[in-house]
Formats: structure tokens, C-alpha cells, sequence
């Protein structure tokens, strides 16, 4: 499983050519895709595995410290990055609070903002639910936060599921940006990005061992003189 | 695909048709909900144009347009004012007028629906026309089969009936034989239309040899009410040559589901005791084709944008 968020900021990859300003980012698109070609994509590693592990913990002891209903835990994450983080999430709330945490998985496509002005459509991620979110105490989790437009589908999307007692959020990276009034509860690193530069979940799988290794990297290319204003912000959702 | 028109599984791709099967596994949980409803075509108008009555077909779309919060509007038409086809294209223009974002079309004649979409702006979905094709029955029962099968290459499907006339029938060779299934039809010689070679199946006129080893039996409804002569001598001998009993079911593959676009005539194409019990998957077919329907209507309702008619 190779989660990836490229070129734009929080999209997933086949939809970006599409966003806010077509044009603009489908000029993005073929520079990277030319960029990559002649090594003039430049990635570097800001979370590695041994970071994000303890970024989950260490966000696993706030939530244990916070007055929350430990029983009532319902981690929903928001594919596809969410689901690898909330995995390990949920292991060290069991480890730390002795309970496993509900874990719920949650697609917000059909609750995107910019479906009508889109010339296509996304594709669906799974959804499961295994049982109501009435009176959980609810932590949507997600890889990258920065127009906060996914957590506000996010939002109405649980809603449909229930009536939660709370809702909080957890973003590995938030990256600033925003264009709603979200607020992130547990942040595993502030990342400011510049226009140009892509902040990218990924979950590999690791031939020799079982485990997934999870990493953050910030992608950046000579940025060209007609995308140096306002791209970083045409991206869809976050 | 949004703005496409689908008038058939014969000009889909087959990526095409896995995105709309995959779209609609994902819909199909919206209906586990209880509250069965996601806002995403709220505001669009879905309109459906049925010139043939058909309450299953058409209540199937309203719902799945419902689910998805798109208003959806019945605009029933009774065939005999639009035997012309001026007219038809004048309540096609009129409806069209009312900017809708999505048609749903049935009519008795092949090649209506093409004829509307021709001039429509918004994309129409064939939900049956003539002996045709009716693309989203055949995409449900794919999505019936991927369901109970997991998977579409290496298995054999036989189409039981009146093959000649059924845009069901259609519709499905083209979608399996896409997908890499092997198909064969059987019928009396009658009901099998010649030259059905050529879109790629097995003809045969003997049930048990169609059967013999396949992992889907379909049958397909005979309509009494169409047959006005000449191709069966009688309900009884179709029914104890083609219908479908557990007897006969013995030469299939032991784990072969049978499915049947509906509404059955109990006795004719399928016992009692098969129309309602495993291994048919009948109701699985109904349910299904609300999410399918969810999956088309949420790629395909709304306008194209210019951008995308490169």
C-alpha cells in the first residue's frame, strides 16, 4: 500500500489535475512529471518512521491526559493515509489506557465542497463503520491538514453516523493554509510549505518485515515563473 | 465520465466498467445506513423518461437518485402520443429546456435513447430500449456476480431463453465477454438469433449441455405479453425443456448461482423453490442495482465541462 499525495498539496493523485484551476495545475502536473525525469524534483524526508511513531505516542499520552471518556473512543480515519495512523494510534492508547480504542473508517468524497465544480468525479474509498458514533467520543485522524475542507466533510459525514458526545482532530501534519475556521487538537508537526512544495504521506510496505514503514516528505521543484502565485492553495481538500 | 452519455455495455471499456462497479461496492454501504441519504447531487435534477412502464427499473433509479439527494422527477409518457418521432424529439427539446443533469430513458424501440441523446445536453442512460441493451441491468448483474464469484476470468456464464429479443441478454454478453467471462446462450433454435457467434458466446440448443460446468446460470423472463406467435408451441414445453429446476441445476457446477433480471414467471423459467431460495441470488440483483445505479448517476449527472472534451 503506497499512499501517495501528489502534485497538489492534499489530493489524492488522479484527481489534482482537475482542482480549482484546471489549467494552472495541470501545467504543474506535466512540469513535475518533466521535473522528475531530469532530477530536478527535490524530496526531503521531514517524518521518518522512528519520528511518526513517536509523534503517536506522545499525541497517544495527550489523549489518555485530556478528560475524555477513554471507553467511549471511536478513532475514524480518513482513508487513505488516516488508516495506517490510526492503526497505530489505537495500539498505543491500548498499551497506554489498557482499551482498545473503536477504530472506523471513513470516506469523505461524497461530502466534498467542489464535487459541482469539478470535470470529474473521484474515486470512492472504502467506508466501514462498524458501529455508531452515538455518544463516542470521536478522533477523526488524518495524514496531511491544510485547507481544512476535509475535515469539515469530515464533519458532516459523521454526523450521518450518529450524534457524537465530541469530535476532535488528529492530523500527523499540519501544514497551514487553511480556508475554514478547523482547528486541529493533536498535531504530529507543523510543517510550513511554500507555494511549489507538496507535502506527501506515504505507508511502504517492507518486503523483509511485516511492518509497514510509514514516512513525510516535502516535495519541491524549480518552481516555474507562471505557477509562483497562489498554486499551493488550488488544491482541493485537506 | 461526467456528461457521457452510457446507451450500452458494447462501448464501454472495461476499465470503464470495473470504475463503475468498484463506485458502486463503495455505495452500496451508504445503504446499510440509517440514514440513507449523502448530499453529493443535491441540487441536480435527474429526470426519468419512461415512453415503456417498467415500476421496477424506474424505482430503482428514483431511489438511487434520492440517496444521493439529486430531486428526481417522473416524466411518464404514454408510447401511443409519440409514435412520431417529432414528437419524441419535441418532449426530448422540452425537457431539455428544463435543465436537467441527468435522463433516464426507456422505450420500446432500439435506438431511442441514442436519438434523445442526440439532442440533449444532458447525458441520458439507456434504461432499455427495444431488444437492444439495457446497460445498467447487466451492470448490476455483474457487480451480482463479482460478489458472489470475486472475480470475472475463467468463468463460464449461460443465458437461458429468449435470446433474440433481450436487450438483457445483450447487454451482458458484451459486459462478460469484456470482462473475460466465458459465455454461452441456449434456447429453443427460435429464440436464438442467428449469427449470435460473433459477439463471441456459445449457441447451444440443448440446456444440459449449456449448463454443463458453469458457475452462473441466468434465465431470462419470456414475455408472453411480446411473443405474438411462432416461436414456442406452449409455456408447459418451454418450461419442461427451459426451465430451471434443481434437477437441471445438477449440470451446472455445484456452487453455480442463478439469476434472473425479474420479474419471474414462477414455474416457467424457474420453479418456485428456486425463485426464492439459494442458490439464487434474485433479491441480491434488486439491491444491488439501486447501488449500481448510485454509481452511475454520481460519475456520469451533470453537464461536461469544456475542458474535459479534449
Amino acid at each position: 500500500m503506497a499512499n501517495t499525495r501528489s502534485p497538489s498539496p492534499d489530493s489524492p493523485p488522479a484527481e489534482s489535475a482537475h482542482s480549482a484551476s484546471p489549467a494552472l495545475l495541470d501545467g504543474i502536473a506535466a512540469d513535475q512529471a518533466e521535473a522528475s525525469a531530469a532530477e530536478e524534483l527535490h524530496e526531503r524526508v521531514v517524518l521518518d518512521d522512528e519520528r511518526i511513531r513517536r509523534a503517536l505516542r506522545r499525541i497517544a499520552h495527550e489523549i489518555v491526559e485530556s478528560d475524555a471518556d477513554l471507553s467511549a473512543l471511536y478513532l475514524v480515519a480518513i482513508p487513505n493515509g488516516g488508516v495506517p495512523l490510526a492503526r497505530r494510534l489505537a495500539e498505543n492508547l491500548e498499551s497506554l489506557a489498557g482499551a482498545r480504542p473503536q477504530l472506523g473508517i471513513m470516506d469523505t468524497t461524497l461530502y466534498r465542497d467542489d464535487l459541482a465544480s469539478r470535470g470529474t468525479r473521484p474515486r470512492l474509498r472504502r467506508t466501514e463503520m462498524p458501529s455508531s458514533v452515538d455518544r463516542g467520543v470521536v478522533i477523526l485522524v488524518e495524514d496531511v491538514v491544510s485547507t481544512g475542507r476535509t475535515i469539515r466533510a469530515a464533519m458532516d459525514a459523521l454526523m450521518d453516523f450518529g450524534r457524537p458526545q465530541s469530535v476532535k482532530v488528529v492530523a500527523l501534519v499540519d501544514r497551514g493554509h487553511r480556508e475554514l475556521p478547523i482547528k486541529i487538537d493533536y498535531v504530529g508537526k507543523n510543517i510550513p510549505t511554500q507555494p511549489g512544495e507538496s507535502v506527501i504521506f506515504r505507508a511502504h510496505e517492507r518486503a523483509e518485515a511485516e511492518e509497514e514503514i510509514l514516512e513525510v516528505v516535502v516535495q519541491s521543484l524549480d518552481t516555474p515563473p507562471s505557477a509562483t502565485s497562489g498554486t499551493d492553495r488550488a488544491g482541493g481538500m485537506a | 465520465m461526467i456528461g457521457q452519455d452510457l446507451l450500452g455495455i458494447e462501448h464501454l471499456e472495461r476499465d470503464q466498467i470495473e470504475l463503475i462497479l468498484e463506485t458502486a461496492e463503495r455505495m452500496q454501504e451508504i445503504g446499510t445506513r440509517d440514514v440513507k441519504k449523502v448530499p453529493t447531487l443535491r441540487g441536480r435534477t435527474v429526470v426519468n423518461l419512461f415512453f415503456e412502464p417498467s415500476t421496477r427499473t424506474q424505482t430503482s433509479f428514483e431511489i438511487a437518485g434520492k440517496r444521493l439527494a439529486a430531486d428526481v422527477v417522473n416524466f411518464s409518457v404514454s408510447s401511443s402520443s409519440l409514435s412520431k418521432s417529432e414528437s419524441l424529439l419535441d418532449t426530448a427539446k422540452t425537457l431539455d429546456a428544463m435543465d436537467p443533469d441527468a435522463v433516464i430513458v426507456r422505450h420500446k424501440v432500439a435506438g431511442v435513447p441514442q436519438r434523445i441523446a442526440d439532442v440533449l445536453d444532458a447525458p441520458v442512460i439507456n434504461a432499455g430500449d427495444g431488444a437492444h441493451e439495457h446497460p445498467s441491468q447487466a451492470l448490476l448483474d455483474m457487480l451480482t456476480v463479482y460478489q458472489e464469484k470475486g472475480r470475472f476470468e475463467g468463468l463460464s456464464v449461460a443465458i437461458i431463453g429468449d435470446i433474440a429479443h433481450s436487450r438483457v441478454a445483450r447487454s451482458n454478453i458484451y459486459g462478460f465477454t469484456k470482462l473475460g467471462a466465458e459465455v454461452r446462450v441456449a434456447g429453443p433454435p427460435t429464440m436464438l438469433p442467428p449469427h449470435i457467434e460473433t459477439l463471441g458466446v456459445k449457441a447451444y440448443t440443448s440446456l444440459r449441455e449449456a449448463l454443463d460446468g458453469v458457475d452462473v446460470v441466468m434465465a431470462l423472463r419470456i414475455q408472453n405479453e411480446r411473443l405474438g406467435g411462432g416461436i414456442f408451441p406452449s409455456v408447459r414445453e418451454y418450461s419442461a425443456t427451459f426451465g430451471l429446476d434443481r434437477a437441471k441445476l445438477r449440470f451446472a457446477r455445484r456452487d453455480a448461482i442463478v439469476m434472473h433480471p425479474g420479474p419471474v414467471n414462477r414455474g416457467v423459467e424457474l420453479s418456485h423453490d428456486l425463485a426464492d431460495h439459494r442458490p439464487s441470488v434474485i433479491l441480491d440483483q434488486v439491491r444491488n442495482g439501486v447501488a449500481l445505479r448510485m454509481a452511475l448517476l454520481y460519475l456520469i449527472a451533470g453537464r461536461a465541462f469544456p475542458q474535459d472534451q479534449e
